[in-house]
């Protein structure tokens, strides 16, 4: 039917379908993101805010937020690898050893917490890393003076408390999706258990580690919420620096330059990151025919 | 069996911070980590509390109206793609990926900065012709949350359009049916639980967001940032309480939808 209609006007139709969505893009993503690169060349104004110029100082003063990008750029990606470290073992555990009836129960118990607010959850943590929670029961045990709020270590906690789930689940659909016969393979072929983790449930968990490293890695890249409150604005992130620069201090155009910067190195590291991981792919489906 | 340990130990982390703000919102003391007894006051404050109510209120319109125009544009949008081939496919594309990817921080400036550059440009004009000025306001926050919304919506329905079965869609051209009987008999009960899905969490995200209407919403609170606000004056059993009546009241919106969905499976 969808053939024998005119195609001018299907083509209307799917023009009509798109229109929307290709508006809202256009005005509030295109155009905004344009404006911001302009705006980097510019100068601030008088009173705040931006006065048109050409200039390349905005750039040039990058430095002057350095530590802003060297604690995103280190505690982003650390923050990335231990939350693996520890979705690994659980992903494991859901997919390969849990019990068949339970298993959708502690999945859904894995997500759940995912959809309570991030304030209150970041919050939970500032009562349980303050000074009347966990350093109140050490000084008991005799280890006074030990402080976690407000420090990279706080920050860290943070990042694997709220991204677990979300790397859990890539990591199980990968192990779930893997051809047990491989494992059984494995071990008629002589390798004990640790040796068939290494070489063949590991590896084939792969692409899972990988979806959930970039989701939580993009995620953390532009993070406001976790190091304001659990950083107490000590340990200050990109999105840190960015909320200062346009609602404190108002000076727009430095702003707009650090925001390129951020979203430069996101897009690069994603980029660089998808090359990696695809030529990755393509070497072990080779390698498995 | 380690393994299994290591799972409970997993599980308690996840939630022994949940119950402990679920806790502490019972508790009759003035402080965040002092227990004095039990008492049900901070819910009556904060729920009697007018700024409390009329964030709540904000942040329910911003969600809804946000659920909705996301749901179908993103829907409609979605459907328009799977029709679309060539360049202008692979820019869409390519659009859905950059609005999911760039940072909510980096969204709340772009349109901030689109918005008061718009103002600029027509405030003069309309005052001139003795019309109101535009200003940030709710609609402002809506329309930043739709953008982001829209992408992720997309990207649900997408993958459920890509795993349906061709044969019944084709099965039902056989039988004459105009293409929009097929679309509204074939294609939509088949996309119903992705279009609820896709509702389900445009509303979540936007219930939830701080950082977009941290810049956008001009002068209104929405109950993130009220709760952000909070925090960082001192914390008072009254962020414990709002916080477990909004978990209390989400996860038993999620069960009605599961419990919605199961029925209409069975029926099918």
């Amino acid at each position: 039917m969808a053939a024998s209609l005119p195609s001018s006007r299907s083509k209307v139709v799917t023009t009509l379908l798109v229109a929307p969505a290709g508006l809202f893009f256009l005005f509030l993503l295109i155009l905004p993101l344009i404006v911001v690169i302009i705006y980097s060349f510019g100068a601030r104004a008088e009173a705040g805010g931006y006065a048109p110029a050409f200039t390349f100082d905005n750039y040039a003063n990058l430095p002057a937020r350095g530590q802003a990008f060297i604690n995103t750029l280190t505690l982003a990606p650390l923050g990335t690898l231990l939350t693996v470290l520890f979705a690994y073992p659980l992903a494991y555990f859901l997919a390969v050893k849990a019990n068949e009836r339970l298993r959708t129960l502690l999945l859904v118990l894995v997500i759940v917490p995912f959809w309570t607010s991030q304030l209150l959850r970041y919050y939970a943590w500032i009562m349980i890393l303050g000074s009347k929670g966990i350093p109140s029961w050490l000084a008991w045990i005799g280890m006074t003076d030990v402080r976690i709020i407000n420090t990279p270590w706080a920050v860290l906690i943070g990042a694997v408390y709220g991204f677990l789930p979300l790397m859990v689940l890539p990591i199980y659909v990968s192990l779930e999706k893997l051809d047990k016969r491989l494992l059984e393979a494995s071990a008629d072929l002589g390798a004990d258990a640790p040796r068939t983790f290494w070489q063949v449930t590991l590896p084939l968990s792969l692409p899972g580690v990988a979806t959930g490293s970039m989701l939580v890695f993009i995620l953390l890249m532009g993070e406001y919420i976790l190091p304001q409150l659990l950083g107490g604005g000590k340990v200050f992130f990109i999105g840190n620096a960015l909320v200062d620069l346009f609602l404190q201090s108002r000076n727009w155009p430095f702003g707009a330059a650090v925001s390129t910067a951020l979203v430069a190195i996101m897009f690069v590291t994603i980029a660089v990151y998808m090359r990696f991981v695809l030529s990755r792919g393509d070497t072990r489906r080779a390698a498995l025919v | 069996m380690s393994l299994r340990l290591y799972a409970a130990f997993i599980y308690v982390f996840l939630y022994a911070p949940i119950a402990l703000i679920v806790f502490f919102s019972f508790n009759a003391g003035r402080y965040a980590m002092d227990w004095q007894g039990f008492s049900l006051d901070w819910y009556g404050r904060a729920f009697t509390n007018p700024i409390v109510t009329k964030a709540l209120v904000t942040s329910l319109m911003i969600a809804g109206s946000t659920a909705v125009i996301a749901t179908v544009v993103g829907t409609l949008c979605a459907l328009g793609l799977e029709r679309m081939r060539g360049w202008l496919r692979q820019l869409f594309d390519a659009l859905i990926y950059v609005a999911i990817m760039v940072p909510g921080v980096v969204i709340g400036i772009s349109t901030l900065i689109a918005f008061v550059t718009v103002f600029d440009a027509v405030n003069p004009a309309l005052e001139a012709v003795g019309m109101a000025r535009l200003q940030m306001g709710l609609w402002t926050v809506i329309a930043a949350h739709v953008l982001f919304n829209l992408a992720v919506v997309v990207l649900i329905i997408r993958a459920r359009l890509a795993g349906m079965d061709r044969s019944l869609v084709e099965a039902s051209e056989d039988l004459y049916a105009t293409p929009f009987a097929t679309f509204r008999q074939v294609v939509l009960p088949a996309l119903l639980p992705s279009i609820l899905a896709g509702f389900l969490l445009s509303f979540t995200f936007s219930f939830e967001d701080f950082i977009i209407a941290f810049f956008v919403a001009g002068p209104n609170t929405t109950l993130p940032i009220y709760v952000f606000s909070s925090i960082r004056r001192g914390v008072t059993p009254e962020i414990n309480a709002i916080g477990t009546a909004v978990l209390l009241t989400s996860l038993a919106l999620l069960m009605l939808a599961q419990f919605l969905l199961r029925a209409r499976a069975r029926a099918l």
